[in-house]
């Protein structure tokens, strides 16, 4: 080992506080480069391979009955390479040890799924038998939320009759990843929705199917032109009922996989970078601080002989050093997060395999990263100390200079001597001053925006499940009835009141744009579903007139009192213009409404209801469920607190892992800068701080004063990070928003009053720290040493 | 006793610091180094001291005892009724914001103060201050008052860390080489100030030096080496700073 190298070790040992907190902060950037990186790229891959070796199809769509023939002139469409029809019906369940009646879709199970399209992953057990009707394989998701396990047997409404189905085996389709309802619901509640597949013969059968199918999922040639083959499909299937195909991209779990892998691209670019900006600042002050305590010895070692690169790489390892203890602790950390961070994400997101797996490039991009952190840090510090001529450097650096400045033009008298000389000192470096604020700032803003996204997910179920939805269940019939299944509802034990409505798939269409959505009508006086505007004005729902969500009014360009063309997707298909009345601001889906007469007479029929929403005395809910399971006319029910209970749930979970995750991440920041910059202060004005001491001031104060710097940046850096997370959330929410989700921006005081106390805390323990090292303070030495 | 120094020449004559049998040992890589030997000594009220000695003498570790930067290892310091050898840190802490002014070598302005405040921030933790403008005055710096200490001359500089040990009315000032690091004409011009005050002020003023010259001007020379007080000598007459040659 070289002299240079023993002083290397011996400097990184004794300035082991500041290189702990660098190497930390350097280690939080690469660890959340590591999780986020590679969690983006191990769901990119589980994605691809298992929609590759599991064949999932590129277009699909439902029609209400087509015949088996049709499916072979769909084949013959250019670009179209493989064409699977299957029947699917979504149907009541009466699942043991669950009193609320969940819904089951039941989807044929091809009887040879080696080459079919979304083939099924078998976890457990085996396929149905080909012949059985009774046997089915269950989602994973579902069998594990309600504890089902091979053998154990459920009840199913099937065209009115009930059917006792056995579990043989369960089982993941590339089509249900996120496994989801659809449509209105859009939280994930697998404890009342699963998917079942069933023997496709004998689902055909139970369903009155026999030689027709209602669903179809093809897949197309490579370079196919989607758009083209969806529109010869539409029209194909236009005579059998189609609701108008679609590609992967409108393909409900596929949208929610994507958008959730997109989302963490964003956040794995975002994150690392505020660590490593705040780590290369780190660096910089450290080092410049470190390098102009050491002028003598630059300058001796230099008057020896020692070149000016030598005395470069010296510093230039130093900070490699720091940055590697960074990086070899950011790997561990990493590594570990993004096992944890995988089991979560298998909860939400089905995939047969779904490990984190980090590809070695990642660890060497982190690398990479932390090399430049650490160089860049260093390199205007050492540069400056390289450039010195040897004999100038021996020299003691000049004292400080201080000169009136801006401050002192305001009358500085009455303020006390310690903030006055704070003041000074920040106004002489405003540089370091704001890199301080500036990490400062970033370590609040994770807070807020940690929390503040958090808030933003809470007011969009309270808006949703409280104001908008105000029903305790909705009860989906299976066929339009007449308005007296209203009044039946209405009779069922414990219901206090029941509104019906009326839901048609339709196509509105404005010009050449258009979107396929649920048109619902409601009755007008009713009071479980307000459709409130912007101001938070209830819409009421007059005459003819149609009320859309402001998103399907963007999308569509369109605005109130236009025309807009309603295409029934069902019956007799009809077409009609419809005058635009008004829109509602709405934070799930694209919707239209419209009064349910008006929409009856639309349809050309007499008071028909598809459902009813029910308001229910809490008492009875048990007695309630039970009927309502027996009765063959529902096909599905939705309870409302059960699903933001099952969600709210969920949610919770993963707030604990990431808050917790990114509070310390965000106290690390915090630290590792007020920590430094209170010990580059103390070391650049120990001589100061001792004279004051000489001086009769006590230990307190002089840490206060000292301190006081720190607090005062930091004072000034709160409101900066206060806007800095909210406007990362509003950058967040917008980029977040999609067709299906519009976020709400909301930060309650709460999270920013936690940011406030995370760099309350992390600056008492910074204090803390210090002052240890105040209290070591040789007063006599120091004021005896030449300035 | 060799080192046993009791005057009650200069100043009013009353004892305020009473030194008895003082020794100071500082370890250094286990190698325990001795840097006062059994000192007894007094000072009085209103005298002007100088200690004499070569660097190693102790002199230095001597004044930081009188002036409660620093305890003994055995032996008794008292100033007045305050025990310094028992205090501790919170009640030196207080001795020196109460009764001591110091004035080192290298000034130890506080450099982004000004002169005025650099004054002001003893003024403004002292118990019966004097106006800062007051003692600036004293130094003959009234004129730089809202200058900072980067841009005073070194003599100005060490006039404002006078003035600074003496605004809050001390009862004992302290200075370690105060000329060090001045040269002739202005070290002159600073030991003019610290006699002016010991004579207006009637403030007890100890000086440690080497500077051999400067003794001429006290009440009282002492001179140690290696830890002791080797000889104690007392001026017939003080000369006047301007009278000093070196």
């Amino acid at each position: 080992m070289t002299a240079l190298h023993r002083k290397l070790y011996r400097d990184l040992f004794h300035m082991k506080g500041q290189v702990t907190a660098i190497a930390l902060v350097i280690a939080c950037g690469v660890a959340s480069f590591v999780t986020m990186r590679a969690m983006y790229r191990s769901l990119l891959r589980s994605q691809q391979s298992y929609y590759a070796e599991y064949r999932f199809a590129d277009v699909f769509a439902e029609v209400k009955r087509a015949p088996y023939w049709v499916a072979a002139r769909i084949r013959e469409i250019p670009g179209v390479q493989q064409v699977q029809t299957r029947v699917v019906m979504d149907v009541t369940l009466n699942v043991p040890g669950l009193y609320e009646p969940a819904v089951g879709r039941l989807l044929s199970l091809e009887p040879k799924q080696a080459g079919s399209l979304n083939a099924l992953f078998l976890r457990q057990g085996r396929f149905a038998d080909p012949a059985s009707d009774r046997e089915i394989v269950a989602s994973e998701a579902f069998a594990i939320a309600n504890h089902l396990v091979l053998g154990d047997s459920l009840e199913a409404v099937i065209q009115g009759r009930w059917q006792r189905l056995t579990i043989v085996g369960i089982a993941l389709s590339p089509e249900y990843i996120y496994e989801i309802r659809g449509g209105a619901s859009l939280f994930p509640d697998n404890k009342r929705f699963g998917v079942l597949w069933m023997p496709a013969h004998a689902l055909e059968a139970a369903l009155d199917m026999d030689g027709a199918f209602n669903s179809v999922a093809i897949a197309l040639q490579p370079r196919a032109d989607e758009a083209d083959v969806i529109a010869r499909i539409d029209h194909l299937l236009d005579p059998y009922g189609c609701l108008g195909a679609y590609g992967r991209a409108d393909q409900t779990s596929h949208r929610f996989v994507s958008d959730e892998i997109s989302q963490n691209r964003i956040s794995a670019n975002i994150i690392p970078a505020i660590f490593l900006v705040v780590a290369a600042l780190l660096v910089h002050l450290s080092f410049s601080r470190l390098v102009s305590i050491q002028r003598t010895e630059i300058a001796v070692v230099k008057a020896f002989g020692y070149t000016n690169m030598q005395v470069i790489m010296h510093y230039v390892q130093f900070s490699l050093l720091v940055a590697l203890a960074g990086y070899l602790l950011g790997c561990a950390v990493g590594w570990y997060y993004g096992i944890r961070l995988a089991s979560l994400y298998a909860e939400f997101y089905r995939f047969p395999i779904l490990v984190y797996q980090p590809e070695p490039r990642i660890f060497i991009w982190a690398g990479v990263i932390s090399l430049i952190t650490a160089v860049a840090g260093a390199a205007g510090a050492v540069r400056s100390a390289a450039s010195l001529p040897p004999a100038e450097a021996m020299r003691p650096e000049k004292p400080p200079e201080f000169r009136p400045r801006i401050i002192d033009r305001f009358n500085l008298r009455r303020i006390h001597p310690a903030v006055r000389m704070t003041l000074r000192n920040i106004e002489r470096r405003p540089w370091r001053a704001l890199a301080s604020a500036f990490a400062i700032c970033s370590s609040i803003m994770i807070v807020v925006v940690e929390f503040g996204m958090f808030n933003s997910v809470d007011r969009m179920m309270t808006l949703q499940f409280r104001d908008a939805q105000r029903e305790d269940i909705a009860v989906a019939l299976n066929e339009a009835h007449s308005a007296s299944a209203s009044l039946e509802l209405a009779r069922l034990p414990g219901v206090i009141r029941a509104e019906p409505f009326r839901a048609v798939p339709v196509r509105l269409r404005h010009g050449h744009r258009w979107r396929k959505t649920a048109l619902l009508g409601l009755s007008s006086n009713g009071e479980m579903r307000t459709l409130m505007d912007q101001h938070g004005h209830r819409q009421p729902l007059l005459g003819d007139g149609i009320i859309i969500s402001a998103a399907l009014a963007d999308i569509l360009h369109i605005s109130p009192g236009k025309h807009l063309r309603v295409e029934v997707l069902e019956g007799r298909r009809s077409v009609h213009d419809v005058i635009v009345a008004g829109t509602v601001d709405e934070l799930l889906g694209t919707n239209a409404y419209i009064e349910l007469h008006a929409l009856n007479r639309l349809l050309l029929e007499d008071h028909s209801i598809s459902g009813a929403f029910l308001q229910v005395d809490a008492s009875h809910q048990q007695l309630l469920y039970s009927t309502l399971k027996s009765l063959p006319a529902v096909a599905a029910v939705s309870v409302k607190q059960a699903q933001v209970d099952s969600f709210k749930e969920t949610i919770d979970r993963s707030m604990t892992i990431s808050i917790g995750t990114l509070m310390v991440f965000a106290i690390i920041i915090a630290v590792g800068m007020i920590y430094n910059g209170a010990r580059i202060a103390l070391s650049e004005r120990a001589r100061e701080l001792s004279t004051m001491r000489v001086l009769g001031f006590t230990r307190h104060e002089i840490t206060f004063i000292l301190l006081g710097e720190q607090a005062l940046i930091t004072l000034f850096a709160l409101p900066f990070g206060f806007l800095a997370g909210y406007a990362l959330c509003a950058v967040l929410a917008a980029a977040m928003r999609t067709e299906l989700y519009r976020m709400p921006l909301v930060v309650l005081p709460a999270s920013y009053a936690w940011a406030f106390l995370i760099v309350l805390f992390s600056a008492v323990l910074s204090g803390i720290l210090v002052s240890r090292r105040i209290s070591k303070l040789d007063i006599v030495s120091v004021l005896k040493a030449r300035e | 006793m060799a080192n046993a120094v009791n005057s009650h020449a200069g100043g009013s004559g009353e004892v305020v610091f009473h030194v008895h049998s003082v020794s100071k040992t500082y370890q250094t890589g286990g190698i325990p180094i001795v840097a006062l030997r059994s000192i007894e000594l007094d000072l009085n009220a209103g005298e002007f001291v100088v200690f004499l000695g070569p660097s190693g003498s102790g002199k230095s570790t001597l004044l930081n005892i009188l002036g409660g930067l620093d305890k003994p290892t055995s032996g008794d310091v008292r100033f007045r009724d305050h025990w310094l050898s028992e205090a501790g840190d919170a009640g030196l802490t207080r001795f020196r914001r109460e009764h001591v002014g110091f004035v080192f070598q290298f000034y130890n302005l506080i450099p982004s103060l000004t002169a005025f405040e650099n004054v002001a921030l003893v003024t403004e933790i002292a118990e019966h201050p004097m106006d800062p403008h007051e003692a600036l005055r004293l130094v003959g710096l009234a004129d730089r008052e809202s200058h900072f200490p980067s841009q005073l001359s070194g003599g100005e500089q060490q006039r404002v860390a006078i003035a600074r040990a003496i605004a809050k009315n001390p009862d004992i000032l302290l200075c370690d080489e105060p000329t060090g690091a001045l040269d002739f004409p202005t070290a002159k011009l600073v030991l003019d100030v610290l006699a002016n005050i010991n004579a207006t002020l009637h403030t007890l003023v100890a000086v440690i030096t080497h500077n051999a010259a400067i003794a001429a001007m006290a009440d009282r020379v002492i001179r140690l080496r290696s830890g002791e007080i080797v000889d104690v000598t007392r001026n017939a007459e003080r000369a006047r700073p301007e009278d000093l040659m070196w």
